[in-house]
């Protein structure tokens, strides 16, 4: 009986479970290849100057830069050209950039630059996040200051 | 004195749903019916208790109560009186009292609507319900009240986030919660069910109009969001993979899965247990979101009042209701009896490529999201995820989902035929492939892919009007029956092929914005840019002024390749005087589907700062997704799920009688 069941319809329970379970693993040993591909490229590490100047990061890296844009520093120069120095305490880094700034870009702010480091030191942002929150201070930057001890909690307003 | 009551009924409210939790499982262990009905009475006064509270605050916010710590951080007496009424969600503690408040509204309407539910799945519901509640009001009561009163209370606020002071704060934050609280129904009776050790279609239609409703909230909560971010931050950007944004998608693409397996449940009393599992996952996901946006553990552009300290409230919540869910389903699941295999080719077997794809792409949003946490948690080293690891993987994943869309509303159930779905496709394809050559043809610049993209949105477009058409027509039959048919089809059927259309139109908005332009210039009064197919002249910068801000507005005309005129459009910079914070209002014109976005910068040497966008067919993205919360909504009013239609039910059993025999 197992037989002409088997010959009227080929797809046996078994088969029908297997064909399932080889579909989805499947589909998830391809995604989980897709993540690792894609996790190699996109990642983008976040450092402050000191940590820059530490680690001897080679230029042509793409990094997030993060710190304080020091005060005084902010040049604008003509066709929307800007630098600026972004700075940890210990060490300050020259930024340029191009483009409006965000909002609550000011000196003395925290900051977030992502970009890639230029063999002279410097480095070419092409994208400016100020966070648009009442502390006016990226959760990275803070952390990066607490490590540098230029942080005091009782600056930060309630 | 209304906001000492309002605190207390928020006290009493947590007395009500901790009996809400505990009497009505109870009753349904001991199979007693008054302790059952407990439940629904709880759920009513909870509602009731929170409904108030929420007023209290509201009235705060309108008479401007300066003498309530809340009030002050969060709002001025010159601010607009609809920017006072939605500045009281435009706080932490004011936007988990409206989370609670969504949470009671859900739970009372599952207590009032009794439909024909089996009355142990409703009162154990209820008790999870009344057990969420219990959470988040001790959350409310013990980290974040919003009645504390403030002695001496200053004479005026510190105003609302200037970028809150919108009409989107009004929106997208309610319909956003309606969503993820939404999905804790499917939570509840799936719990429930778990309890029970029971599972069948009943339950599936049960809780498939609970998870319509709050899939389409959800939908338009995202969609409205992303409108918001896109007109108000000013960089014309509208999805950003930013972890608040995937902290919403995750529950989507989870609600979205959970959506369709529920359909195979109601027809074929399968995948029962896949389907309990992607209902707590669903929920569970939406408090990771609510975890990840009130903590502030991630950095994002669109976090607002947040605070971690209360972040490890939450997480313990979240710990409680997840590991509690998940364990509860490791330890009852198999109680619950398997439903049959089927066949791969068919529409259960299309479903179910459907909900792998769906989670799979949950689960790498998920890692993209957590992923930096993770990393820093065990290496200390810092590092974001960026938008091309989100593209390149959800990308991947939503092309099968995309082209295997169609075809999958076209088999039948139990056994489909590939061949006759790909025949009645044919025309669709064709045509889908047409629009690609076309614009492959007549468009210069732009990727490679966005034609290809245009041809994906137009195959899935034609393929939900297919989904109709191909069962109103048939051999023989003339345009009048046709019609007939049509209109005789179940509203299941028409709400389902809406928001497929919706799913095609978002994404032919998507392969669109391959096309926009983005200029920066300095200019000064009388200077012109090309922006798209316009030319944009700033014709002159003035200054304003208003109650509680300060602005410089730049006037642009902009005029068609002709000469002609195509009208004004006004953006400008704006400070808020109370927290001397600046803020750039964007200038938007609309053209049919496409706009012209204009935001002004800085003052600099020779002008000002100017960013112009030229967005073809943008609209199109969140047009798609009203139409697919249409459809959600128009596939909840099918007669099925209507309370009451005890012969038709009669009729039904005893088809699925005959069809068992």
């Amino acid at each position: 009986m197992t037989q002409t069941m088997a010959a009227r319809r080929p797809m046996t329970r078994r088969s029908r479970r297997l064909t399932l379970i080889g579909t989805a693993l499947a589909v998830l040993a391809l995604a989980l290849g897709l993540v690792l591909f894609a996790l190699r490229d996109s990642i983008v590490f976040f450092y402050g100057p000191t940590a820059i100047a530490e680690k001897g990061i080679a230029p042509g890296t793409r990094l997030r830069l993060g710190g304080l844009v020091q005060a005084g520093s902010v040049q604008r120069g003509a066709d929307q050209n800007v630098r600026f120095a972004v700075g940890d305490g210990n060490r300050t880094m020259q930024v340029a950039y191009r483009g409006l700034l965000p909002d609550l870009f000011r000196e003395g702010q925290g900051v977030v630059a992502e970009g890639v480091l230029q063999p002279d030191g410097s480095f070419r942002a092409d994208s400016v996040l100020a966070k648009h929150d009442e502390n006016y201070m990226p959760r990275e930057v803070a952390d990066e200051l607490k490590k540098q001890g230029h942080w005091q909690d009782g600056a930060k307003p309630k | 004195m209304l906001i000492e009551a309002g605190h207390y009924a928020l006290v009493l409210a947590l007395a009500v749903c901790i009996v809400q939790t505990i009497v009505p499982i109870w009753g349904a262990r001991r199979d007693d019916a008054a302790l059952m009905e407990m439940g629904a009475a709880c759920a009513v006064a909870s509602f009731v208790c929170v409904a108030f509270s929420f007023v209290a605050l509201s009235h705060a916010y309108l008479v401007s109560d300066f003498s309530i710590r809340n009030v002050v951080e969060n709002s001025h007496s010159q601010k607009p009186l609809i920017y006072k009424l939605t500045g009281v969600w435009g706080n932490h503690e004011g936007s988990m009292l409206l989370w609670v408040l969504v949470l009671t509204i859900f739970a009372a309407l599952v207590a009032l609507l009794r439909r024909s539910l089996p009355a142990r799945l409703r009162a154990n519901a209820l008790g999870v319900q009344g057990a969420i509640a219990v959470a988040f009001l001790l959350f409310i009561l013990v980290t974040s009240n919003p009645f504390a009163r403030l002695s001496p209370a200053p004479f005026e606020g510190r105003d609302l986030n200037p970028i809150l002071q919108d009409p989107g704060l009004a929106i997208h934050p309610p319909l956003l919660y309606v969503g993820y609280v939404g999905l804790s129904i499917a939570f509840a009776f799936a719990l429930a069910a778990l309890i029970e050790g029971r599972i069948d279609a009943v339950w599936a239609r049960a809780v498939r109009p609970w998870t319509l409703a709050a899939w389409a909230f959800l939908t338009l909560g995202i969609s409205m969001g992303s409108y918001w971010a896109y007109y108000e931050l000013g960089w014309g950007g509208f999805w950003f993979w930013d972890p608040v944004e995937n902290a919403s998608l995750m529950p989507w693409l989870a609600a979205t899965a959970l959506l369709h397996s529920v359909v195979v449940m109601e027809r074929r009393e399968a995948l029962k247990v896949w389907t309990i599992f992607l209902a707590i996952l669903a929920f569970s996901l939406s408090l990771v979101g609510t975890f990840l946006v009130r903590s502030g553990v991630l950095t994002s552009v669109h976090a607002f009042a947040t605070d971690p300290g209360r972040g490890a409230f939450i997480l313990g919540i979240l710990t409680i209701f997840i590991g509690g869910g998940l364990a509860l389903f490791a330890w009852r699941a198999p109680v619950l009896r398997q439903g049959g295999l089927f066949a791969p080719i068919s529409r259960e077997g299309a479903l179910v490529v459907n909900n792998l794809l769906f989670s799979t792409a949950c689960g790498t949003v998920l890692v993209g999201t957590l992923y930096p946490l993770a990393l820093e948690a065990l290496t200390g080293a810092k590092i974001s995820v960026g938008p091309p690891f989100f593209n390149l993987t959800v990308g991947a994943i939503a092309l099968p989902l995309l082209l295997l869309l169609p075809f999958g509303q076209q088999l039948a159930w139990k056994r489909g035929d590939v061949a006759g779905a790909s025949q009645r496709l044919m025309a669709a394809f064709g045509l889908a492939i047409l629009a690609a050559l076309a614009v492959f043809a007549f468009t210069r610049g732009g990727p490679v892919l966005a034609p290809i993209g245009v041809g994906i949105g137009a195959f899935v477009t034609i393929g939900s009007v297919v989904e109709i058409s191909s069962r109103a027509f048939g051999r023989g039959v003339g345009w009048r029956l046709a019609m007939r048919r049509a209109f005789g089809l179940p509203r299941a059927a028409w709400g389902t092929a809406s928001a497929h259309f919706g799913v095609g139109i978002t994404v032919l908005g998507l392969a669109a914005a391959a096309w926009s332009t983005e200029t920066l210039v300095v200019m000064k009064p009388g200077d012109r840019a090309q922006v798209g197919p316009y030319t944009a002249t700033l014709e002159r910068v003035v200054p304003r002024s208003q109650a509680n801000y300060r602005e410089d507005v730049g006037l642009l005309r902009l005029t068609r390749a002709d000469g002609t005129d195509a009208g004004t459009l006004e953006a400008s910079k704006r400070l808020y005087l109370t927290r001397n914070m600046p803020t750039t209002e964007a200038g938007i014109r609309t053209m049919g589907l496409s706009q012209v976005y204009v935001s002004l910068g800085e003052a600099e040497p020779g002008g000002i700062g100017v960013r112009l966008y030229y967005k073809p067919f943008v609209l199109l993205i969140w047009i798609g997704s009203v139409f697919m919360a249409i459809g959600a909504f128009w596939a909840m009013t099918d007669r099925k799920y209507r309370v009451g239609a005890p012969v038709r039910a009669a009729v039904r059993a005893a088809e699925v009688r005959e069809a068992q025999a």
